[in-house]
């Protein structure tokens, strides 16, 4: 079993189950009907990408595991998600803030993923890449509707960003399973995204009239390696909660 | 005899590509789970279809995509297309899911595309025309499916299910459903 693969592939699919699950908190909450239902297919869109990394590492597995027991039965310390996918909703600002670093990090990781020599994973990012592009489009709105909208939306933006920033450092920082994909063909090299992904905020930021936060600041280190934030066992203590008292459960 | 016997013996004498053709029009009457006024076929979901006479009968391979990842509508797909073709005579049968070339609304037919006016729900455009991530691009001009307009607006990307977006006719006020670009 290659164990880089593994962890690669399971890296992966923990980011868009857990900002997934979290974007599904909101639904039956959302601020207005039309805002709930897209929030509600955005959560939608990322555990279906995440479901085909599971159904993936599950093959990679072998050992009898499924894409049920990768996202029920593991603990916080298997799980290899950044940290800003975990952290709580807050206010709708801070939730699409989030979405919006995540969804940009997804997109440009997305495109490069396309052209892995790893078959199985170039065909997940090239289906999934059409969905985060709506996702991005959606999320980009947000951010500048806010940011330049009215006094209470920019504090509420600005508020959000003093929130995440420190979370964002976390994706760029490759740890050992991403280095090893790298050198063997089938990662990508988070290093080169990361000017992307900070010309899309930077142009995004300007438009929503909103200031970037200082270079060099300070950042957050270690969801990919399974030392998270205290948000993520709440996460799944509700997640996995059937399937833990209740085994197998089927409905 | 049981129906399961009658059916396999008289394929027997089939060609390959006879039942091929028979299984195409067997999924093509299968309607989608959550538009029914198309088919699985006519939304290109059933990507290929491989028949092998071996001597306990018919073998099949069906090969689909999926809309968008997380479309739950799939699973209710399989199991009806595995519903169809055992009341038909076939008992080998297995699926295989092709991600890639990833679905695109390029792949509807046109048919399915007419059908999908006449029910009320604008069909999906040409694929130039979006998909990019670019924020408060220039909307498309999206045809009201009730009056014809163009002159429409976009209320949500997003809508009552992940393939669809709300829009509302400025002229005859009409809020439809959109078949996004994909």
């Amino acid at each position: 079993m290659n164990t880089s693969l593994l962890n690669y592939t399971l890296h992966l699919a923990d980011n868009a189950l857990i900002i997934g699950h979290r974007n599904s908190e909101w639904c039956g909450h959302g601020p207005i009907l039309e805002q709930d239902i897209a929030i509600s297919n955005i959560a939608l869109d990322c555990i279906g990408q995440a479901r085909n990394f599971y159904q993936y590492a599950a093959t990679i597995s072998g050992n009898g595991a499924t894409e049920d027991s990768l996202a029920y039965l593991r603990d916080v310390i298997d799980y290899k998600n950044c940290l800003l996918t975990e952290l709580p909703n807050g206010d709708w600002a801070q939730t699409v803030l989030r979405q919006f670093f995540f969804s940009t990090y997804q997109y440009f990781l997305y495109q490069q993923l396309q052209s892995s020599s790893d078959t199985q994973l170039a065909a997940i990012a090239e289906k999934s890449l059409k969905e985060v592009t709506y996702h991005l489009r959606w999320s980009s709105e947000w951010v500048i509707r806010l940011g330049d909208g009215t006094e209470e939306s920019k504090q509420r933006m600005l508020h959000a960003i003093e929130e995440l920033w420190s979370y964002t450092g976390d994706m760029f920082i490759p740890v050992n399973y991403e280095i090893q994909a790298v050198e063997e063909g089938y990662g990508i090299d988070v290093k080169n995204i990361q000017e992307n992904w900070l010309q899309k905020v930077t142009d995004v930021f300007e438009e929503a009239t909103l200031p970037l936060p200082a270079e060099n600041t300070w950042m957050q280190t270690g969801g990919k390696e399974g030392k998270h934030t205290e948000h993520l066992g709440f996460i799944l203590a509700e997640m996995q909660f059937l399937q833990r008292a209740y085994p197998d459960a089927e409905w | 005899m049981d129906m399961e016997l009658i059916n396999t013996n008289s394929r027997t004498e089939k060609t390959t590509e006879q039942v091929e053709a028979e299984v195409w029009a067997l999924l093509a009457s299968i309607p989608d789970p959550e538009v029914p006024v198309l088919s699985i076929v006519d939304l290109g979901v059933v990507r290929k279809i491989k028949a092998t006479h071996l001597s306990a009968g018919w073998s099949l391979f069906i090969y689909y995509t999926p809309t968008y990842t997380g479309c739950p509508a799939i699973d209710v797909m399989k199991m009806t297309m595995k519903m169809v073709l055992l009341e038909n005579g076939f008992a080998d049968i297995q699926f295989e899911q092709q991600l890639s070339p990833a679905w695109t609304t390029d792949w509807m037919s046109e048919a399915g595309k007419q059908k999908l006016k006449a029910y009320g729900i604008a069909p999906p455009q040409y694929k130039q025309a979006v998909c990019t991530p670019d924020s408060f691009q220039e909307e498309e001009a999206i045809q009201c499916p009730l009056c014809n307009s163009y002159h429409t607006r976009l209320v949500s990307q997003f809508g009552s299910t992940a393939c669809k977006a709300l829009y509302q006719c400025n002229d005859c006020k009409e809020p439809f459903d959109y078949f996004k670009c994909h």
